[in-house]
């Protein structure tokens, strides 16, 4: 025992996923603990945003186990969850951000109605109390409140992606997935929203596993991370590790193509 | 009682890009370092004295040896541990204070500090975080601006209170004076004078002799120690 928290909050065990003959993923296995933040890294087609499915409940696994430990403390095989636990977690305990943010928002109502859209699904119902949530989130997330009425199709990229992190915090989730959460965006706004990101994982204590093939996003906002390449995982440690002392030659690669600052 | 103990330490780099060129950096490092002492790591460029640090620290892995870091009651041999059990010791028993600050936009220079106190209520972090900068004479106009676009001096200071407002077992810095101005570096003379009463063992890389001189209690050769 190091540490009062010392369970683990998500575990993947022997994790493989194929489609038809193609692998997606294969045997991966590690444990995620409360507050800490994983990256997964590697280039297109290595399997990162597969893994990041299976982890989330989208996909199911070919063969392996993912394993969550629920509020009351109890770990549980994501495959054994009936529908309403599955909801819950989807809803409340996790958030999920894509990388494009019209996926996880919806274009056609207000910004504020998509925050709000998360609390009034775990059962708040006063207005008033929801639009100050609301409002509160927007300053959070550095969105001015006077646009809390329009859709998100009259905000600009990077305030989307707010928006969408906003809408997936706001119900105070322990576990929230990314998926090349600045992919999209232009150099100077990702930045900001790296730096957004940051700030919100330390304060909320949040754990998070993020997928991102930029090895910047991941000396930035990682403690640990999972280096990918055809499926498999073919190294791990802590970030500076990684980053710093690469051992395989496709991590040593990837660390050596990095333009300097 | 040592607070920090490294046993036939060993360090290599294979290059795969290189056609696999192997790369011996350190072998045999034998030290040991007791609560209130200070260990100088000296030799020339290259040699492997950032390396020994980074080892210990737990960004770079260890190819051999033990690195065993007390912790209160247990010890914790760094060569071998998780990456969960390395941060954890990072939060509670070790500083580092790298050669160069790694600048976070958008961070003011007092958060960068203040921010190592992860477990004090934040007035109070920010209050130590100002006593301390103050004392490595950082304006306190700059005190609210990220440290970015500081000078070279200017950043390698506020690392320098970022490593030191901890007060963790081991303290572990890599070439601390090397862009300071005279009195500055009195400042961190005086300062690890400080920790060492308080008790922390400190591992420092110091090039300059008179520096070193002042602070170290022993000098371990880290040319001798070139692998083969």
């Amino acid at each position: 025992m190091i540490d009062t928290e010392d369970h683990p909050l998500l575990q993947a065990e022997a994790l493989t996923k194929r489609y038809g003959a193609q692998i997606g993923c294969r045997d991966i296995s590690f444990e995620l603990y409360p507050g800490e933040v994983m990256a997964v890294v590697g280039e297109s087609g290595s399997g990162k945003t597969t893994l990041l499915q299976l982890l989330s409940a989208q996909l199911a696994p070919s063969a392996g186990h993912v394993s969550y430990r629920m509020r009351d403390g109890v770990m549980r095989d994501l495959a054994s969850l009936g529908e309403a636990e599955r909801r819950f977690l989807f809803r409340t305990d996790w958030g999920y951000v894509h990388q494009e943010p019209a996926l996880g928002l919806r274009m056609a109502v207000s910004g504020g109605a998509n925050v709000g859209e998360r609390l009034m699904a775990v059962g708040w119902r006063h207005y008033g109390r929801i639009r100050d949530a609301a409002k509160d989130w927007f300053d959070r997330v550095e969105i001015a409140c006077d646009r809390i009425d329009d859709t998100p199709t009259a905000y600009s990229g990077g305030m989307r992606q707010r928006l969408q992190i906003a809408r997936n915090l706001v119900t105070n989730p322990r576990l929230v997935f990314m998926d090349e959460p600045t992919g999209g965006l232009d150099v100077s706004v990702q930045a900001r929203l790296l730096d957004l990101i940051r700030g919100l994982v330390a304060e909320l204590g949040l754990a998070a596993v993020i997928v991102t093939h930029d090895l910047a996003v991941a000396r930035m906002l990682s403690d640990r991370i999972i280096v990918m390449k055809d499926g498999a995982a073919i190294e791990s440690g802590l970030t500076d590790q990684v980053l710093d002392d690469p051992r395989e030659p496709y991590t040593q690669l990837l660390v050596s193509s990095i333009l300097p600052a | 009682m040592y607070a920090l103990d490294l046993v036939n330490v060993k360090k290599s780099f294979t290059l795969h890009l290189q056609g696999g060129l192997h790369l011996p950096v350190v072998a045999g490092v034998n030290f040991a370092v007791q609560p209130g002492e200070c260990v100088a790591l000296t030799g020339p460029s290259g040699c492997g004295k950032s390396s020994i640090l980074k080892m210990i620290f737990g960004g770079y892995r260890c190819d051999g040896g033990r690195i065993l870091i007390r912790d209160g009651e247990r010890i914790v041999d760094i060569a071998r541990a998780s990456p969960r059990t390395i941060m954890v010791i990072r939060q509670r028993a070790m500083s580092y204070v790298s050669q160069f600050l790694r600048a976070v936009p958008r961070v003011a220079a007092i958060d960068v500090v203040a921010q190592t106190l992860d477990h004090a209520a934040p007035d109070h972090a920010r209050a130590s975080a100002t006593v301390l900068l103050r004392r490595l004479n950082i304006p306190e106009r700059l005190m609210a601006v990220p440290p970015a676009t500081f000078s070279g001096g200017e950043q390698q200071r506020v690392n320098i209170a970022r490593g030191f407002l901890p007060d963790r077992p081991v303290l572990l810095l890599d070439e601390p004076t090397a862009s300071l101005d005279s009195d500055n570096r009195a400042v961190v003379v005086d300062l690890i004078a400080e920790k060492k009463r308080r008790g922390v063992a400190v591992v420092a890389i110091i090039h300059d002799k008179d520096i070193r001189d002042a602070v170290a209690d022993h000098i371990v050769d880290v040319a001798s120690l070139a692998a083969a």
